[in-house]
Order: C-alpha cells, then sequence, then structure tokens
C-alpha cells in the first residue's frame, strides 16, 4: 500500500503572491505620477520636478475671477463661455446619438427589412474605418452646407463618428431583451415607435446611461474637431483654448496650464470614479482606437 | 384586354404594401441613413475626386480645374516622401510593439491578482484614453520638459543621464510613450475579456499537474487568445497609420522639417494647417485617400476573418 504515496510536491519555480501587484504597480507608475502631478501643480506656484517651490496658492485660478490679470487669457474667449460651449457640445452629441443609435440599433435588432445586411456590414465596417481620415473631405462638405465655424456642423461630425460604435452597442442592449415584452404591446395595437419608446427603451436604461456617458465624454474631450472646423473665437471649446495656451512657446507657465487642465479635466474625473463600471463594461464590449 | 386594365391597380397596391410593410424601417434607420451618408459615404466619394483636383486656399471653392494624377505624381516624387514613409513605419511598428505587449502584460498581471485591485489597475490604464488628448499630452509635454521642470530627467539623473529637452532630442521615445500608455488599455480590455473566458478548468488541471505559472501562460493562456491578439494587431496598426493626434499635440511633426512628421499628419499639415498659409485640399486629399483606401481594404478583411456572417444573422422572430 506504500505505492500510493503523496505525488512528490512539484520543483517548479512559483510567482509569489505578490510578484503580480509589485511588477503592474511599477508599470503604472507613470500613469499615477502624471495626474497627479496635475493635481498638485494647479495648486503651487511652480514645480520642478517633483518638488513645489513656493507655498500652496490658488494663484494659478486666478483665470477664473480675474482673466485681464493673466497675459495668456488676454486675447483668448472667456473661460465661462468656452465651458459652456465644450458642454453643449458634449450633451448635444451624447443626445443625438442615444436617439439616432437607439433607433437604428433598435431596427437591426427586431426588424426584418430590404438592405438590412448590406446596411449593418457597412456599420461594422465603418466602426474600424478611421473616419479620422476624412477631415479633409469633410472640410468641403462643412462649407457647402453652411456648417463651417458653426458648433452645431462639428457637432453632427462627431455624432456620426461615434454612431456606428453607438448602433452595434444599442443593437447589442436590445438582442438581449425577451420578444415577449413587446410581444405583448404589439398584438394589443401599439405601433412599433410607441412600443420602442415605452416598451423597450426603458428596458435598455443602463445601455443608454453608458452609452450617453461615454459619448459626452468623448464630445467633452474632442480635439481635432473643433481644432479643424471651428476655428474662430466665440465657438471655441476649452481643448482649443489649452491646446492655444501650451502651443505658445517652449517657456510656459505650467501652473497655469495644469490650472485650466484641471478645469477641464474635471468633470471627466468625476463621472470616472462614478461611473467606472459602466465605461469598462461599455469599452469591453466594443472598444473604438 | 381586361388583363393590361388591372395590371396598374395590382402595381399600386403592391407599392403600397412595400412601404406599409418597410415605413416603420425607414423611420427608425432614416435619421442613421442621413448621417452615414453625409458624414461618411460622402466624404470617402469627394476624398477621392478631390485628390484629382487643384483645390486649394488659392483657387477658392469654385476656382479650381481638374489635374488628373498631377497631385499623386508630385506625392511620390516629394523629396520628403521617404522619409515620412520611413518616420510612418517606426512610428506604427514601435507603438504597435509596445501596444500589444504591454496590453497584454497588464491583461495577463490583472487578472492573476484579487478581483478588486485588478479591476483597478485596469481603470487606471483607462484613464489616459478617458482623458481629454490636449490635458494628456500637456501632462507629457511637462514631464519631458527642459530643466528645472521635466520628471524624466529628475528619474535618470541616477544613472548619470544628462537632463535635456526630451521633444527635442528624443523625440520618437516620447511619442511612443504617450501614444503607448493611450493604447496599450485597447490590448488589455480585449486581453482581459478573452482571458476571464478561459474556462477555469484548464488552468486548475494544470496546477495540479504542477505546471509553473510561466508555463500556464505559455502553453494555455496565450494559444487559446491567439485570435484576439490577432484582432488587436490589425486593427491597431490600422488605427495607427491613420492617427496623429497626440503627435499633432507634443512635437507637431518637429523637430526640424519632418523630423517627426507621419503620412497621416503630412496630409493633415498639406490640407488643414500650415505655415505657408496656401491650404492644399486636393494635394492633402491625395494623400488621405491612400490612408482611406488602405482603412477600407483593412477593415473588410477583419469583416472576413472575425465571422461577419455570424454577426449579422436576421433577428430571429419577426412580427407584422
Amino acid at each position: 500500500m506504500a505505492a500510493i504515496a503523496a505525488p512528490a510536491p512539484a520543483r517548479v519555480v512559483r510567482w509569489p503572491r505578490t510578484l503580480p501587484y509589485a511588477i503592474l504597480a511599477l508599470a503604472s507608475l507613470p500613469i499615477a505620477v502624471l495626474y497627479v502631478w496635475l493635481f498638485y501643480s494647479a495648486f503651487f506656484p511652480s514645480v520642478h520636478g517633483f518638488t513645489p517651490i513656493g507655498g500652496f496658492t490658488i494663484d494659478n485660478w486666478r483665470f477664473l475671477w480675474d482673466p485681464l490679470s493673466v497675459p495668456q487669457m488676454r486675447n483668448r474667449p472667456a473661460i465661462v463661455p468656452l465651458t459652456i460651449n465644450t458642454f453643449i457640445f458634449a450633451a448635444l452629441t451624447s443626445v443625438i446619438v442615444l436617439l439616432i443609435s437607439s433607433m437604428a440599433g433598435y431596427a437591426f435588432s427586431r426588424l426584418r427589412f430590404p438592405g438590412r445586411r448590406p446596411f449593418l456590414a457597412g456599420i461594422l465596417l465603418l466602426h474600424s474605418f478611421p473616419s479620422v481620415t476624412l477631415l479633409i473631405a469633410l472640410f468641403v462638405v462643412l462649407r457647402t452646407l453652411g456648417l463651417y465655424d458653426r458648433l452645431i456642423g462639428v457637432i453632427l461630425v462627431k455624432a456620426a463618428f461615434e454612431l456606428p460604435f453607438g448602433i452595434w452597442i444599442m443593437k447589442g442592449f436590445f438582442d438581449t431583451i425577451p420578444w415577449d415584452f413587446e410581444m405583448s404591446a404589439l398584438v394589443d395595437g401599439a405601433g412599433r415607435l410607441r412600443t420602442w419608446w415605452r416598451i423597450m427603451l426603458p428596458q435598455v436604461k443602463p445601455g443608454l446611461l453608458a452609452l450617453g456617458l461615454l459619448s459626452f465624454v468623448q464630445g467633452w474631450n474632442e480635439f481635432l474637431l473643433p481644432f479643424v472646423f471651428m476655428p474662430s473665437g466665440s465657438q471655441q471649446t476649452l481643448s482649443t483654448l489649452v491646446r492655444g495656451i501650451l502651443g505658445e512657446g517652449r517657456f510656459v507657465d505650467y501652473g497655469l496650464l495644469t490650472a485650466v487642465g484641471l478645469w477641464y479635466v474635471a468633470p471627466v474625473l468625476v463621472i470616472f470614479v462614478v461611473a467606472q463600471k459602466q465605461l469598462m463594461r461599455i469599452y469591453a464590449g466594443g472598444v473604438k482606437g | 384586354m381586361a388583363r393590361t386594365e388591372a395590371l396598374p391597380v395590382h402595381r399600386e397596391s403592391y407599392a403600397a404594401a412595400w412601404w406599409r410593410t418597410n415605413a416603420t424601417a425607414l423611420l427608425f434607420m432614416g435619421p442613421a441613413a442621413v448621417l452615414v451618408a453625409v458624414f461618411f459615404i460622402a466624404p470617402v466619394a469627394i476624398t477621392f475626386a478631390m485628390s484629382f483636383t487643384d483645390l486649394a486656399t488659392s483657387t477658392g471653392l469654385s476656382n479650381w480645374t481638374w489635374n488628373g494624377t498631377a497631385n499623386y505624381q508630385r506625392m511620390f516624387r516629394s523629396a520628403f516622401v521617404w522619409t515620412i514613409l520611413g518616420n510612418t513605419l517606426v512610428y506604427v511598428s514601435l507603438t504597435l510593439a509596445f501596444n500589444v505587449l504591454v496590453g497584454l502584460g497588464v491583461a495577463l498581471l490583472s487578472v492573476h491578482m484579487d478581483q478588486r485591485s485588478g479591476g483597478l489597475f485596469r481603470a487606471l490604464w483607462l484613464l489616459p484614453r478617458l482623458s481629454p488628448s490636449v490635458v494628456y499630452a500637456l501632462m507629457w509635454t511637462w514631464a519631458a520638459a527642459s530643466p528645472p521642470f521635466g520628471m524624466i530627467n529628475y528619474l535618470v539623473a541616477p544613472v548619470g543621464l544628462e537632463p535635456r529637452f526630451w521633444l527635442q532630442s528624443d523625440p520618437w521615445l516620447i511619442i511612443i510613450l504617450v501614444n503607448g500608455f493611450v493604447g496599450a488599455s485597447f490590448g488589455m480590455l480585449v486581453f482581459t475579456s478573452a482571458i476571464t473566458a478561459i474556462p477555469q478548468d484548464l488552468f486548475r488541471a494544470a496546477r495540479v499537474d504542477g505546471a509553473s505559472a510561466w508555463q500556464i501562460v505559455r502553453r494555455i493562456t496565450l494559444p487559446l487568445i491567439k485570435w484576439p491578439i490577432l484582432f488587436v494587431l490589425i486593427y491597431q496598426t490600422m488605427s495607427l497609420i491613420a492617427s496623429y493626434e497626440y503627435i499633432l499635440l507634443t512635437t507637431d511633426g518637429g523637430p526640424g522639417l519632418y523630423g517627426t512628421e507621419v503620412w497621416s499628419l503630412w496630409a493633415f499639415h498639406t490640407a488643414l494647417t500650415n505655415y505657408y498659409g496656401n491650404l492644399e485640399f486636393g494635394y492633402g486629399a491625395a494623400m488621405a485617400a491612400v490612408l482611406v483606401v488602405m482603412g477600407l481594404v483593412i477593415s473588410l478583411v477583419m469583416l472576413r476573418v472575425f465571422r461577419f456572417g455570424q454577426l449579422v444573422a436576421e433577428p430571429k422572430v419577426e412580427v407584422g
């Protein structure tokens, strides 16, 4: 009976349990450092390497209440209208993407119609197509439509760029809803539009929330489209302001820049902390970029 | 006689029937179709059409003429075309390598720890992607800044490296890091969901057999996620070829003339923003047309390779 001995312990080197933590922490350090610096640089007169020079101050933030005392802000549109522009840009992009992709996503999920297959193939194709290559032609499109240098034109372009992703994601959400829900409504004689609005949309609320948040963040962050298609001052967004100050020269006022940058990124950070799970999930569902 | 009279009536009712069954679809699909037509399909056609014209600021939108393949000839005979192709190759290959290897590394490490910490690390890696590109570029510009500011100078000081202005001295290093720390999160997410989908029994069995962690990764995990790896490779190759936003925001193609100018940035500079004042839309469109063709071809290949047929299956049930 001695034959049934316990197997000899394998002589393999195992990773210590803490090793993955150590390696990943080290690899992630640059990201953490960059964001931490953004915070403290915004509240000190100057930061050399990691060392703040001088005491805690809110002087970097005076672009909010006394923009005329900041040389870099003098020839630029005021911060509040720019912030409002950026918010309008992000919110409208988000609303348009939600509305149009939940309609088209519903059609792809539930209706049979001529051209469905090629259209869906086209959406998938555009989902992986690098839309940024179309900027030159879009310049002509916007000029022709009279939408050049207007916020609404850029919003439409941004929404269109987000659409293939949105439609695909919404189709996925509708696909998971069992048929029974709308069947009874349709049998009772409610129209498709009514069924979609009253029965189906409430079923996919988590999906709408996630897609809406993501589109809002994407719109809020957008740089190239406003940079190229809205050159005049009053229509600009926060991204073109930060770019303008950053591009001014080599001797940059990092205190001011990081304060403006933090002002700009703050809403995204709040959304990130509050809705991290939703954003991760929707990103994993169909990553773009 | 009666037959020919009956036909129009029949045809009308057929049209009416078509309308009745498809009006709903048209209503739901209409807005998406319009936006896609105006902002995707038309621009693709316009890019190609424009590339055969001399459209520029100097001609305006009304005085341009067709100039055949002049733009393409000029492009391939440009004194800079080899510099720019070389830059594009360096940028795409090195950033791709960083993205895929680091993405794979973060995915593997984060699934080998407790779920909560793994999720936190992945969230941290997603943060650069969710931040405005200008703010993210600003943080790197600072990190790479010349003394007394930059963080990188303080980090390399113990190794004995001279402090320097990294964007000038080592622009590629900074560009690859800037793009890499954003790009790696793509592979990270794809690989994480692929790895977590592997049945746990396989790992348990391997561990019982005494396999080391490295053997498990090498013999079980990697072979099972080869399709996701291929997907990430193709997808990111294409998006890197077309991308230039972070280069524009950090070196803007410098230092000097075309130091880090890549193909897509060349098109952007030629057609949309340059220091010469004359924006050459037609010439830039020819450069962009090359990218559009590549984008379309690679996207089509991906649709074929990654089992498109299953994804677009007809709805299973259909009511009226």
